[in-house]
């Protein structure tokens, strides 16, 4: 009685053991079906969704021209304070003052990839770049200016 | 005189028969930031102290100053391993304070991503228990499946992790034709996977003599100490958020709610693992309960709440209203009501409670959350007392203690 238990658990145990290796051994014999990408290798192909949140990027078009008011939405609503707007004042044909973007300053190593700001701005003037290989040497690299130099405001956005 | 006698020992530590551990901080035994502080006889534990608080950011403080919108980032960070629930459930607290109620579309795409948030996170957690029991390989093959879970999350808001996925009111934008295509993807292949899974670790002998009979708890010890989730369902106790106080509109699905009998190790796994197949079905009942929506009701992904929820672009730039409504909602201008609001969703672990009081303002006047980690690791202590230090691991993982949501 006692010994008819103690093979039919050992038997049991050798069964269940060897029902895991089937499982291993299958993809030792089925190295199509393993997924591992050859990254770096395969940079050139890598596609990434269209939504995905790399960094912060501000659109400018081929006359240097981007959509930034200076409002400042997108830095009231980043909660770790990651943005910092500083504006003009700009003097425009007919004489009047109006407040503009002189420095869009973008402090990637506090940014979370939350979409907060691309929300918060009006405009459209900031979007995501489907960028992730953001390692740098020096920390100071990561403090950016997203509007290029000489960049203007695009006509007929306020 | 007395040179050699400068070094002064601890009280009673010559005559000491055992060993005092450091299991943690940093252990690779440890999945996060935990400190226990074990005194072991031989490999047995006599007496064990756990220690919380390495990885405290103060989430509640924080959110006392911050407007309701941005709060949804804080919580991501509470159980990372199911973060799209615990997006859902802040919007689900708000949308309670603020009265809002939601088009039955909105509930169903909330359904289906806190069901793929609840797979995931039972995924991690399953296989990291075969981990630390010794069997490597399941965990790795499923990580090739939580992937296709990673990857639908990034067609629909864009991050992997730290999603900050959907608004109060609904969702940002809609899904996207490739996020239908890989869920659909998903639910053809996944299966397969968690039958991979299974077959490697339920009726394994080694696994089942591991995980059988270690780290159990009562019923009776678990209610008293607040368990809920898994970890309550496994000693017997049918309780399910879901079920009991159903939100997002859990009513109107089909599915069992699995229970264990002893509350060990092995009945946590079980329970997890039918959890995995009950959240399968849900998610395609909600599918077909979304593709049978016509006309415009199928485009549906927001409330109308033009209050709270950021209107479109276009509209900000072409009507007066839209672009006040989005300046006041971006500086959190809109006062919330005097209120206190309970909700809870039934997180990957558990109950996950937000407790929200205001006064008026732009911000909570106190939020709490109720993290079930939290709770589980006060029974850790009694749990291990009396069992083996390498049964002490696995119960660790077992229970699903994720640092970040235990301490937030
Ligand atoms: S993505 Fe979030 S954290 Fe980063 S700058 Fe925008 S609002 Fe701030
Ligand atoms: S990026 Fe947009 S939100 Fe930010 S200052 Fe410019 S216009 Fe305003």
């Amino acid at each position: 009685m006692f010994l008819t238990r103690y093979f039919s658990e050992i038997a049991e145990a050798v069964g269940s053991l060897l029902k895991g290796m089937r499982m291993t051994g299958y993809y030792f014999t089925h190295h199509k079906e393993i997924i591992t990408q050859q990254y770096p290798d395969n940079r050139a192909t890598l596609v990434l969704p269209e939504r995905f949140r790399g960094e912060v990027v501000m659109t400018h078009t081929e006359n240097n021209e981007h959509r930034c008011t200076g409002c400042t939405a997108c830095e009231l609503a980043c909660p770790n304070g990651t943005i910092k707007v500083v504006t003009k004042f700009e003097v425009n044909a007919e004489g009047k003052k109006k407040k503009a973007v002189d420095k869009f300053v973008y402090l990637l190593e506090l940014c979370t990839m939350c979409n907060l700001c691309i929300e918060a701005c009006p405009t459209d003037a900031i979007r995501m770049a489907q960028t992730f290989e953001h390692s740098v040497y020096d920390r100071s690299q990561l403090t950016r200016i997203l509007n290029k130099p000489d960049s203007k405001l695009q006509e007929g956005v306020e | 005189m007395s040179d050699h006698n400068h070094i002064k020992l601890p009280e009673g530590s010559i005559g000491k028969t055992t060993t005092t551990l450091n299991l943690g901080p940093t252990h690779p035994a440890t999945h996060g930031v935990f400190q226990n502080i074990l005194e072991l006889d031989g490999e047995r534990i006599v007496k064990a102290e756990a220690t919380v608080g390495y990885i405290h950011r103060a989430f509640e403080k924080i959110a006392e100053r911050r407007p309701l919108y941005q709060i949804t980032t804080l919580t991501d960070r509470l159980n990372y391993c199911s973060s799209p629930i615990n997006n859902m459930g802040w919007h689900l607290t708000v949308e309670k304070m603020l009265g809002i109620k939601t088009p039955k579309r909105v509930d169903y795409l909330r359904v289906i991503v806190m069901e793929l948030a609840r797979i995931t996170d039972h995924l991690i957690c399953t296989s990291i228990v075969g981990v630390d029991a010794g069997a490597f390989t399941g965990f790795l093959y499923v990580m090739q499946y939580r992937e296709l879970v990673y990857e639908i999350y990034e067609e629909i808001c864009g991050a992997r992790l730290t999603t900050n996925m959907g608004r109060v009111g609904g969702f940002e934008r809609n899904f996207s034709a490739a996020a239908w295509e890989k869920l659909e993807r998903f639910l053809k292949e996944y299966p397969k996977a968690q039958k991979e899974l299974e077959a490697l670790l339920v009726r394994n002998r080694i696994f089942y003599e591991r995980t059988r009979g270690t780290g159990a708890i009562s019923a009776e010890r678990a209610l008293n100490y607040g368990f809920t989730g898994p970890n309550l369902r496994a000693t017997g106790v049918d309780y399910d958020v879901r079920v009991h106080e159903p939100y997002s509109s859990y009513e109107d699905f089909e599915f069992q709610i699995p229970v264990g009998t002893t509350g060990d190790n092995h009945d946590r796994f079980i329970v997890r693992t039918e959890e995995i197949w009950q959240s399968l079905s849900i998610i395609e009942q909600a599918y077909r309960k979304i593709q049978s929506f016509k006309g415009a009701e199928a485009e549906v992904y927001h409330a109308d709440v033009p209050e709270y929820y950021l209107p479109a672009k276009e509209d900000v730039y072409t009507k007066m209203e839209a672009l006040i409504w989005h300046f006041k909602i971006v500086m959190g201008e809109t006062d919330i009501p005097p209120a206190e609001v309970y909700q809870a969703v039934e997180g990957g672990n558990g109950e996950l409670g937000y407790y929200l009081i205001s006064d008026g303002g732009r911000s909570p006047y106190r939020l709490h959350f109720r993290r079930p980690c939290f709770i589980y690791y006060q029974a850790y202590e009694e749990i291990v007392k009396g069992s083996m230090l390498s049964d002490a691991v696995i119960t660790m993982s077992s229970l699903n203690l994720i640092a970040g949501e235990m301490d937030a």
